[in-house]
C-alpha cells in the first residue's frame, strides 16, 4: 500500500508565499486571541487556587451545586461538568488557596449533600499557593526556553558543524538571561527578548538550519497556545509537558527534512538550492505523513478514551502534531531559502 | 497488566496525598529573640536594674529603654557578661532615656533558620512514621520547603493536621496580680499575654472562648518530654494524653509546683489553653496530663505529635494534591484502554501499509512497551497518568523509526536494488537520520525532567525510555529479523 507515490513532486517552495501568509495569519489570530483573553488562562498550577473534583451518586442540578457552594465561603469560584454527563462529575475551582488546611473539603462535601440531597465523593483536591504558582510559571517558561536553546545548538552543530559558534551563543544567552533575571524583570518579556536576540544572532551568523528550526518551533508553540486560548482552555503542568513534547516532535520532522537536504546538496551539486529543498521535502513527504498518522491515531485515542484529566493534554498534542507537520513542510525549509537569498543579495 | 510490586504507581494512579510545606523559619528566629527577651527580663529583675521598657519589636529585635545612669552602666555590663552574641542596632537618647535596640547577627539567624528547617523535616518524618503510612516519601525541597508524599492515605484532613501542627506544649503560670478585665480592654501588662481556652459544646456545636491572662515566660516546655500516651479517664470515660518528663523536666516541674502552690498553671498547646488547674501540692515524678474533650483519634494524634516533638517553627501548606483511590483506578483503566485501542490501531495500520515488514515493526513495538515497563521497574521510576500518556505517545512515535527505514528501503527497491542490498542501504542511510531526530526529543524530555514535578517527571521518564527503547528495537532488533529472513531463510521477495 502507498499513499504517496515515489515520483511525487509538489511545488511546496513555489507556494511558500501563500504558506507564509497563512502562518502569519494564524500567528496574528493567536496573538489577538491572547490579547482579548488577557494572556493565557492559567490553571491553578500557575495561578494558584484550589480545584476540587466531585462525583455524585445520582444526577444533580448545576444550580443546586452552586447554591450548596454559597454556604461555604469560596471566594471567586466556578463549577463545571467534568467528562461525560452520565458520570455526574464536576470540577469546582476557586482562586483561594489557603483554606484546604482547615477541614475545607469536608465542609464542601457536607454543604453539597445538604443542597442536592445526593451522596457526593470528593475524588481529587488540588491546592496550589500563589507562591508555588509563580515559581512553576517561571520554571515552565525557563524550561521551554532552554529546550529551544539546547535544540538549536544541537542543530547548528550537527548540520553546519558550527558547534563553537552555537555553543558560544548559548552560553552568552544563558549568561544574559541569568543576569537580567536578577533584575526582576517580568519573565515572559525576558524570554521573548532572549528569543528575539537568538533569532537575530542566528540570522547574522548565517546559522540557517538553526534559524529555520527555531522559527518553526516558535511558530508551532505560538499557534498551539493561541488555539488553546481561542478554545479558552487552561494552561496546566501537563500542557507544558505537551508543548515541550510538541517541540521535540515537530523538530523530529524538521530534522528529517534537513537531513535529506544535506544529503541532496551533495548529490545534486549543480542544482539550485530551492530545487534541492523542494525535492527533499517531496522525498520525505511520505514518511512525514505516515508518522503523523500513527501519532495522530494514538493521541486521538487518548483524547477520546483517556478520561477528563488527560483530555486537554491530548488536545494540545493533536494540535501540535498537525501544526508541527505543517511547519516542517512549509515553514522550516522555506526559511532556509529566505536566509540564503538574503545573504546572496548582500 | 503492570506488575504492581515492581513499578511504583504515582499518587495520581494509586490515590494519596502530595504536600509541599514551607517552614516559616523567620518565626524560629523570632521565638529565639522572644526567649532572649524573657531571659533579659529575668536578669534585670534579679540584678535589680530599673528599666523603663523592654520588648521585642519588629519581630526580631529587642528594644530596651533605661533611664538612670547607674542602671545603664549595670545593663552594659550584663550585656557584656551574659549576652555577648547580641548585636547593637541603634542607641537613641531622648526624653524617656536611653533606648538600645539589639538583634542577633545574620549568620546566627541563618544558622537558626537552617536548623529549624532540618529539625522540622526530622520531626515531620517522626510523626508520619508513628502515624503509620506505607512508604511515605518525605524530603527537603530547596531551602525551607518540605515535600511529603503519602500514598494511599484516606483521612487526608487528619494527616494534614498531624503534619501541620506546631505542637508547642508550654506550661505557663497565670498572671493573678493583674486584672483580666483590664487586659481584655487592651492593657495587657508587659511580660504577660492573653490566651484562650476553646470549649465546644458537643451537642449544640457552639464554641465558647475563655480568656486567660498568663505569664509570657514558659516555665516548662514539651522539649523535656520523654513519652506521651493516650489514657482513658476512669471517672468521665474520656481520653486524655498523659506525658512523662525526663529527669531535668521532672525537677523543673517539681520546683514550679513547689513554689506556686495554690496558683494556677496553664497547660498551653500552640497558644491555646487546654486546662489551667490549681496546683494543690508539689508534684514529683514528672508526670502530667493534657485534657480537653478529645475524641480517641484526636488524643492519639496529639500523643504522636507530642512524642515526635514540636516543630521549631510553624509550617504553611503551599501545595496540596489529593487523589482518591477510586479516581486513581479509573485513571489507570482509562489510560490502559486508550493505550490498547491506540496500539491496536497503529499495529493494524502498520500491518496493512507495510505487510510483512509491518509485522516486524509491530513485534518491535510490542517489545518496546515491555522494555519501557522493564525500564521503569529497573530504574525505580514512578508511573503517573502523564507517564501512561508518554507510553501511548511512544507507541505512535516509535514506529517512526521503522517508517523511515521502510520508506528508505522502498526507495532503494524502486532504484532496482536487490532486497538484501535495499535493506542494507535503507538501514545505513536511515540510521543517522533516526539518531538525529531522536536526540532532539530526548533533549526536550530531559529539560522536562529537570523542570518537572511529580506527574510531569513521570511523563519525561517514560518518554525518554520510549525514545531509547524505540531506537534499540528499530535499529537493532528489526534489523536482525530482516537479516534472519534474508540471509538464513534466503527470502527473495520483500513484503514491504
Amino acid at each position: 500500500m502507498q499513499f504517496i507515490k515515489p515520483d511525487i513532486n509538489i511545488d511546496f517552495i513555489g507556494k511558500r508565499k501563500i504558506a507564509f501568509a497563512i502562518s502569519i495569519a494564524m500567528i496574528l489570530i493567536s496573538a489577538i486571541s491572547l490579547l482579548l483573553h488577557k494572556g493565557p488562562r492559567y490553571g491553578i498550577d500557575f495561578a494558584g487556587g484550589t480545584l476540587i473534583q466531585i462525583k455524585f451518586d445520582a444526577p444533580v442540578k448545576l444550580d443546586d451545586i452552586k447554591t450548596g457552594l454559597k454556604s461555604v465561603d469560596l471566594g471567586k469560584s466556578s463549577v463545571q461538568l467534568f467528562g461525560q454527563e452520565a458520570d455526574n462529575e464536576y470540577l469546582i475551582r476557586t482562586d483561594r488557596s489557603v483554606m484546604t488546611t482547615e477541614g475545607f473539603s469536608g465542609q464542601v462535601a457536607k454543604s453539597l449533600v445538604d443542597s442536592t440531597g445526593v451522596k457526593v465523593a470528593i475524588r481529587r483536591v488540588e491546592m496550589v499557593g500563589p507562591q508555588v504558582g509563580e515559581d512553576l510559571r517561571r520554571k515552565a517558561l525557563f524550561a521551554m526556553f532552554y529546550a529551544l536553546l539546547f535544540i538549536t545548538i544541537y542543530i547548528s552543530g550537527r548540520f553546519e558543524l558550527k558547534w563553537f559558534t552555537s555553543g558560544g551563543i548559548t552560553i552568552a544567552l544563558i549568561g544574559a538571561v541569568y543576569l537580567i533575571s536578577l533584575l526582576n524583570v517580568s519573565i515572559p518579556f525576558l524570554m521573548a527578548a532572549a528569543l528575539a536576540v537568538a533569532l537575530v544572532l542566528f540570522w547574522f551568523l548565517d546559522l540557517k538550519y538553526a534559524l529555520g528550526a527555531i522559527v518553526a518551533l516558535i511558530h508551532d508553540v505560538i499557534i498551539t497556545v493561541g488555539i488553546f486560548s481561542i478554545f479558552d482552555k487552561e494552561f496546566t503542568l501537563p500542557i507544558i509537558a505537551a508543548l515541550l513534547t510538541i517541540i521535540g516532535y515537530s523538530l523530529n520532522d524538521t530534522i528529517i527534512v534537513f537531513d535529506r537536504i544535506r544529503e541532496n546538496i551533495r548529490k545534486y551539486q549543480k542544482s539550485k538550492f530551492p530545487f534541492i529543498i523542494n525535492k527533499s521535502v517531496n522525498e520525505t513527504l511520505s514518511r512525514t505523513i505516515l508518522t503523523s498518522i500513527t501519532t495522530l491515531i494514538v493521541v486521538v485515542a487518548l483524547f477520546v478514551l483517556g478520561g477528563g484529566i488527560i483530555h486537554d493534554f491530548a488536545f494540545a498534542m493533536i494540535i501540535g502534531v498537525l501544526v508541527g507537520t505543517y511547519s516542517s513542510i512549509y515553514v522550516a525549509s522555506p526559511i532556509i531559502i529566505a536566509l540564503q537569498e538574503f545573504t546572496k543579495r548582500k | 497488566m503492570w506488575p504492581h510490586k515492581k513499578i511504583n504507581l504515582g499518587l495520581d494512579l494509586q490515590g494519596g496525598m502530595h504536600l509541599v510545606l514551607e517552614v516559616d523559619t523567620q518565626k524560629a528566629v523570632e521565638s529565639t529573640i522572644e526567649r532572649i527577651t524573657q531571659e533579659i527580663r529575668t536578669f534585670l529583675k534579679k540584678e535589680h536594674i530599673r528599666y523603663v521598657n523592654l520588648d521585642r519589636i519588629k519581630g526580631s529585635q529587642i528594644s530596651v529603654t533605661l533611664r538612670d545612669p547607674e542602671a545603664i552602666e549595670k545593663f552594659e555590663k550584663l550585656l557584656d557578661d551574659e549576652f555577648e552574641n547580641l548585636r547593637q542596632v541603634s542607641r537613641d537618647q531622648d526624653d524617656n532615656g536611653l533606648t538600645v535596640v539589639m538583634d542577633i547577627p545574620d549568620e546566627e539567624a541563618d544558622q537558626i533558620k537552617r536548623l529549624a528547617a532540618d529539625q522540622a523535616l526530622e520531626t515531620i518524618r517522626n510523626r508520619i512514621d508513628q502515624f503509620g503510612v506505607a512508604e511515605p516519601d518525605i524530603r527537603r525541597q530547596g531551602e525551607g520547603r518540605i515535600l511529603i508524599q503519602l500514598p494511599g492515605i484516606k483521612d487526608t484532613q487528619r494527616a494534614k493536621d498531624l503534619v501541620g501542627r506546631t505542637a508547642l506544649l508550654e506550661f505557663k503560670l497565670l498572671d493573678d496580680s493583674h486584672d483580666i478585665q483590664a487586659a481584655l480592654k487592651g492593657s495587657v501588662p508587659p511580660g504577660s499575654e492573653l490566651l484562650y481556652q476553646i470549649n465546644e459544646n458537643q451537642e449544640t456545636g457552639r464554641i465558647k472562648k475563655v480568656p486567660y491572662l498568663v505569664k509570657k515566660r514558659a516555665r516548662l516546655t514539651g522539649a523535656y518530654l520523654t513519652d506521651a500516651r493516650v489514657q482513658i479517664d476512669s471517672q468521665y470515660n474520656e481520653p486524655y494524653v498523659s506525658i512523662d518528663f525526663d529527669k531535668k523536666g521532672a525537677r523543673i516541674f517539681e520546683r514550679i509546683t513547689e513554689e506556686n502552690v495554690n496558683k494556677r498553671l496553664a497547660i498551653v498547646l500552640d497558644k491555646t489553653v487546654y486546662s489551667a488547674p490549681v496546683i494543690q501540692e508539689k508534684i514529683a515524678g514528672g508526670k502530667a496530663r493534657v485534657t480537653g474533650n478529645f475524641t480517641t483519634d484526636e488524643a492519639r494524634d496529639l500523643a504522636i505529635v507530642l512524642r515526635a516533638g514540636a516543630l521549631p517553627a510553624p509550617v504553611i501548606i503551599l501545595e496540596e494534591r489529593t487523589v482518591g483511590p477510586s479516581l486513581g483506578s479509573d485513571s489507570i483503566r482509562k489510560g490502559l484502554i486508550s493505550m490498547i485501542i491506540g496500539g491496536i490501531l497503529v499495529v493494524l495500520f502498520m500491518a496493512i501499509y507495510y505487510k510483512g515488514a509491518g509485522l516486524i515493526a509491530n513485534a518491535g513495538l510490542l517489545l518496546n512497551i515491555i522494555l519501557i515497563a522493564g525500564g521503569l521497574a529497573g530504574f525505580q521510576g514512578t508511573l503517573s497518568l502523564p507517564g501512561i500518556a508518554g507510553i501511548i505517545l511512544t507507541i505512535g512515535m516509535a514506529v517512526d523509526a521503522n517508517v523511515l527505514i521502510f520508506e528508505r528501503i522502498r526507495e532503494e527497491l524502486g532504484l532496482g536494488k536487490t532486497p538484501r542490498a535495499a535493506v542494507d542501504a535503507g538501514y545505513a542511510r536511515a540510521t543517522l537520520t533516526i539518531l538525529d531526530a531522536n536526540v532532539t526529543t530526548l533533549i526536550a524530555a530531559l529539560v522536562l525532567f529537570q523542570f518537572g514535578t511529580g506527574a510531569v517527571k513521570g511523563f519525561a521518564i517514560t518518554l525518554s525510555l520510549g525514545v531509547l527503547s524505540s531506537l534499540f528495537t528499530a535499529l537493532i532488533l528489526t534489523r536482525s529479523v530482516f537479516d534472519y529472513f534474508l540471509i538464513n531463510r534466503k527470502i527473495r521477495h520483500l513484503s514491504i
